[in-house]
C-alpha cells in the first residue's frame, strides 16, 4: 500500500504524541483504579480504594490550603498586574516592546533561581535577618520562611508575569479614544475607568486568572522550597506519591481528582463571567 | 489618568519587585563570606569553584546535551507536522490537533507523572534516553505552533507560481516557502531549546540518579546543601537567560522592520 506524502510527513509527530503523550496519560486513568504492588507499582485488578482515601480527613487541609492559596495567589496577582499592566498600554509603542522584554526576562529566569532569592532574602541568615542584626534592631534571627505567607509570596512572585503579559495584550488593544469619548461626556476618571477599562479588559483578566489559578495547585516546587511540610499543597502530596510513598494508584487518583477539581473550577467561573456579560 | 505620575511610579515599583530579588542574588554572589548575607568583602571565588565543580559541571553538560536533542529532534518532528498540515488538504484534524495542543495546555504535573508511570510500566531505566524522549514531547507542539503560524500567513500563490514557472512541487517547496519558513524554524528551534534547558518539573520525575539536569541539581543543593556557589551559578542562569531573551527580541524586532 503506498502512504500518500502528506500522510508521511505527518505520520512521525503524531506517532510521537501518541506514543509519548497521549499514552502515558492514558495510563494515569488507567493505574487510578488499580491496586498498588506490594512494593510500589501496580497490582492489576480492578480497585477503587484510591478514589476512596482521597476523602480521608487526613488530607482535607492539603486540599484547603491549596485552594485557598491559590485564590489569594490569584486576586494578589490581579491587584499587583493591573498598575503596571496599563501603565505599559499607555506607554509609547516603542517603550511598550521594551517594557514587555523586562516582564518577560524574569518569566524566563528559572523558578528554582527566583525560589531561591527569596529563600536567601529571607532565610535565619539571609539579608534581612543579617540587615537587622548590622542594624541592632533584633538581636534573635527571626523565621520568615516555612510560613503560609512565605509561600504565597513566593506563588505571587513566581505567577504574576502569567498575569501582566495577557492583562497587557488586553489593555493594549483598547481604543483610548473611547475613555476620551466617556471623559468628554462628564464621566468621571474613575466612572472611566469603571465603565470602559475594566470591562476591555476582562478577555485578559480572565485568561491571565486562569492561568495563574490553574498552575498553582500543580507546583510542588513553591510550597516545598519557601514552606515546608507543614505548608505542604496538593502538588507536593501527589509528588510523594510517586517519589516517596511509591503509591502509584494514590497518586494517579489524587492528580485526577485535582484536574477535575480544576476543571469545574474554570468551567463555573467562565459560565459566571459569561452570565455577568 | 492618560500620563499619572502615579501610574509610572506603580509600574517601575512592579519591576523593582520583579528584579530586587535577583539582583540581591547576583550581588551576594561577590560576597567572600560563607555564611549568610552581612557582606565580607568581594571574591570571585565562588565563580572558580563553580567551574571546578564536577556535578554541576556534568549536570550542566547533560542538560546541554538533553536540550540539543530535544531540540533537534522535536524541530524536526514539529516542522514535518505544520508543512503536511498547512500545505496539503485534510478532512479531519480536529482530534490530531487537540494531541499537539495537550502539553500546552495539561499542567506540567500531570505530564511528569505520565512520562514516570509510562517509563516505569514499560521497565525503561530513567536517564538520559528517557529526559530526551520527555522533552522532545514538550518541544514538539511549540516548533509546530510557531511554524504553523508563519505557515498560515504565507500567501500559498506564491508556490503556485513558481509551479506555472515550471517548478515541480517540491522545488517550489525547497527554494520558495522553505526560506520563509526558515525564520520560523530556527524561532521555534530556540524557544525549543530554552525551554528544554529550563525545565525543572517533569525532569525532576523523569531523571535517574546519575542523570541530573541543572534545575534538578539546583533543586537539591537548595534542599540540602546551600552555599554561595549556588549564588553564582544563579547569577551565571540569569545572565544567560536573560540574553536569550534579549536575542529573541532583537531578532523578532528585526523581522518586524523588515515588512
Amino acid at each position: 500500500m503506498k502512504v500518500p506524502l502528506k500522510a508521511r510527513l505527518l505520520l512521525p509527530a503524531a506517532a510521537w504524541m501518541a506514543l509519548f503523550q497521549l499514552l502515558p496519560l492514558a495510563l494515569i486513568v488507567l493505574v487510578s483504579v488499580c491496586m498498588r504492588g506490594q512494593y510500589g507499582g501496580v497490582q492489576w485488578r480492578l480497585a477503587f480504594g484510591s478514589y476512596g482515601r482521597i476523602l480521608d480527613p487526613l488530607y482535607v487541609p492539603v486540599f484547603s490550603r491549596s485552594l485557598a492559596q491559590a485564590l489569594l495567589a490569584t486576586a494578589l496577582c490581579v491587584l499587583l498586574s493591573f498598575p503596571i499592566s496599563y501603565w505599559m498600554a499607555r506607554l509609547e509603542k516603542r517603550a511598550q516592546g521594551v517594557a514587555v522584554l523586562l516582564v518577560l526576562i524574569p518569566f524566563w529566569t528559572n523558578i528554582l533561581v527566583r525560589l531561591y532569592a527569596w529563600m536567601f532574602i529571607l532565610g535565619r541568615t539571609g539579608l534581612v535577618n543579617s540587615a537587622a542584626a548590622g542594624l541592632g534592631l533584633w538581636r534573635d534571627p527571626l523565621e520568615m520562611l516555612f510560613s503560609q505567607k512565605s509561600v504565597l509570596l513566593g506563588l505571587v512572585y513566581g505567577h504574576l508575569p502569567f498575569m501582566i503579559l495577557p492583562l497587557y495584550a488586553a489593555l493594549e488593544k483598547i481604543d483610548w479614544g473611547l475613555v476620551d469619548a466617556a471623559r468628554d461626556l462628564y464621566a468621571s476618571p474613575a466612572q472611566a475607568f469603571l465603565k470602559v477599562v475594566l470591562p476591555l479588559s476582562k478577555p485578559g483578566l480572565i485568561a491571565g486568572s486562569i492561568l495563574v489559578f490553574t498552575s498553582i495547585p500543580c507546583d510542588f516546587a513553591t510550597p516545598d522550597l519557601l514552606g515546608g511540610a507543614k505548608n505542604m499543597m496538593v502538588g507536593n502530596l501527589i509528588q510523594q506519591q510517586y517519589l516517596v510513598v511509591r503509591d502509584w494508584p494514590f497518586g494517579s487518583a489524587l492528580s485526577l481528582f485535582l484536574m477535575a477539581g480544576i476543571g469545574v473550577g474554570v468551567f463555573a467561573y467562565l459560565r459566571q463571567e459569561r452570565a455577568a456579560a | 489618568m492618560k500620563r499619572s505620575p502615579a501610574l509610572a511610579a506603580a509600574g517601575v515599583a512592579t519591576l523593582v519587585f520583579l528584579y530586587l530579588p535577583i539582583l540581591i542574588l547576583i550581588v551576594f554572589s561577590f560576597n567572600a563570606s560563607r555564611y549568610g548575607a552581612a557582606w565580607h568583602g568581594f571574591t570571585l571565588d565562588w565563580y572558580r569553584r563553580l567551574l571546578e565543580n564536577k556535578s554541576i559541571l556534568a549536570s550542566t553538560e547533560n542538560s546541554l546535551l538533553i536540550a540539543s536533542c530535544a531540540c533537534v529532534l522535536s524541530t524536526l518532528l514539529g516542522t514535518l507536522a505544520a508543512v503536511a498540515q498547512g500545505r496539503f488538504a485534510w478532512k479531519r484534524l480536529g482530534l490530531l490537533e487537540g494531541m499537539f495542543f495537550l502539553p500546552i495546555v495539561i499542567p506540567e504535573l500531570m505530564m511528569a507523572i505520565g512520562f514516570l508511570l509510562f517509563f516505569g510500566l514499560i521497565g525503561l531505566r530513567q536517564g538520559l534516553g528517557t529526559l530526551i524522549v520527555a522533552h522532545t514531547t514538550f518541544d514538539v507542539p511549540i516548533v509546530w505552533l510557531v511554524v504553523r503560524a508563519r505557515l498560515k500567513k504565507l500567501d500559498p500563490r506564491l508556490e503556485d507560481a513558481a509551479m506555472d514557472l515550471g517548478a515541480t512541487r517540491w522545488m517550489a517547496f525547497r527554494k520558495v516557502t522553505l526560506p520563509l519558513l526558515a525564520p520560523a524554524i530556527l524561532g521555534g528551534a530556540l524557544m525549543a531549546f530554552a525551554i528544554s534547558l529550563d525545565d525543572f518539573f517533569i525532569s525532576f520525575f523523569v531523571s535517574g540518579p546519575e542523570s541530573t539536569t541543572l534545575p534538578v541539581q539546583i533543586y537539591s543543593m537548595l534542599k540540602f546543601s546551600i552555599d554561595p556557589q549556588v549564588n553564582a551559578l544563579s547569577a551565571a542562569l540569569f545572565v544567560a537567560s536573560m540574553s536569550l531573551v534579549v536575542l529573541a527580541w532583537v531578532l523578532q524586532g528585526g523581522e518586524s522592520h523588515a515588512h
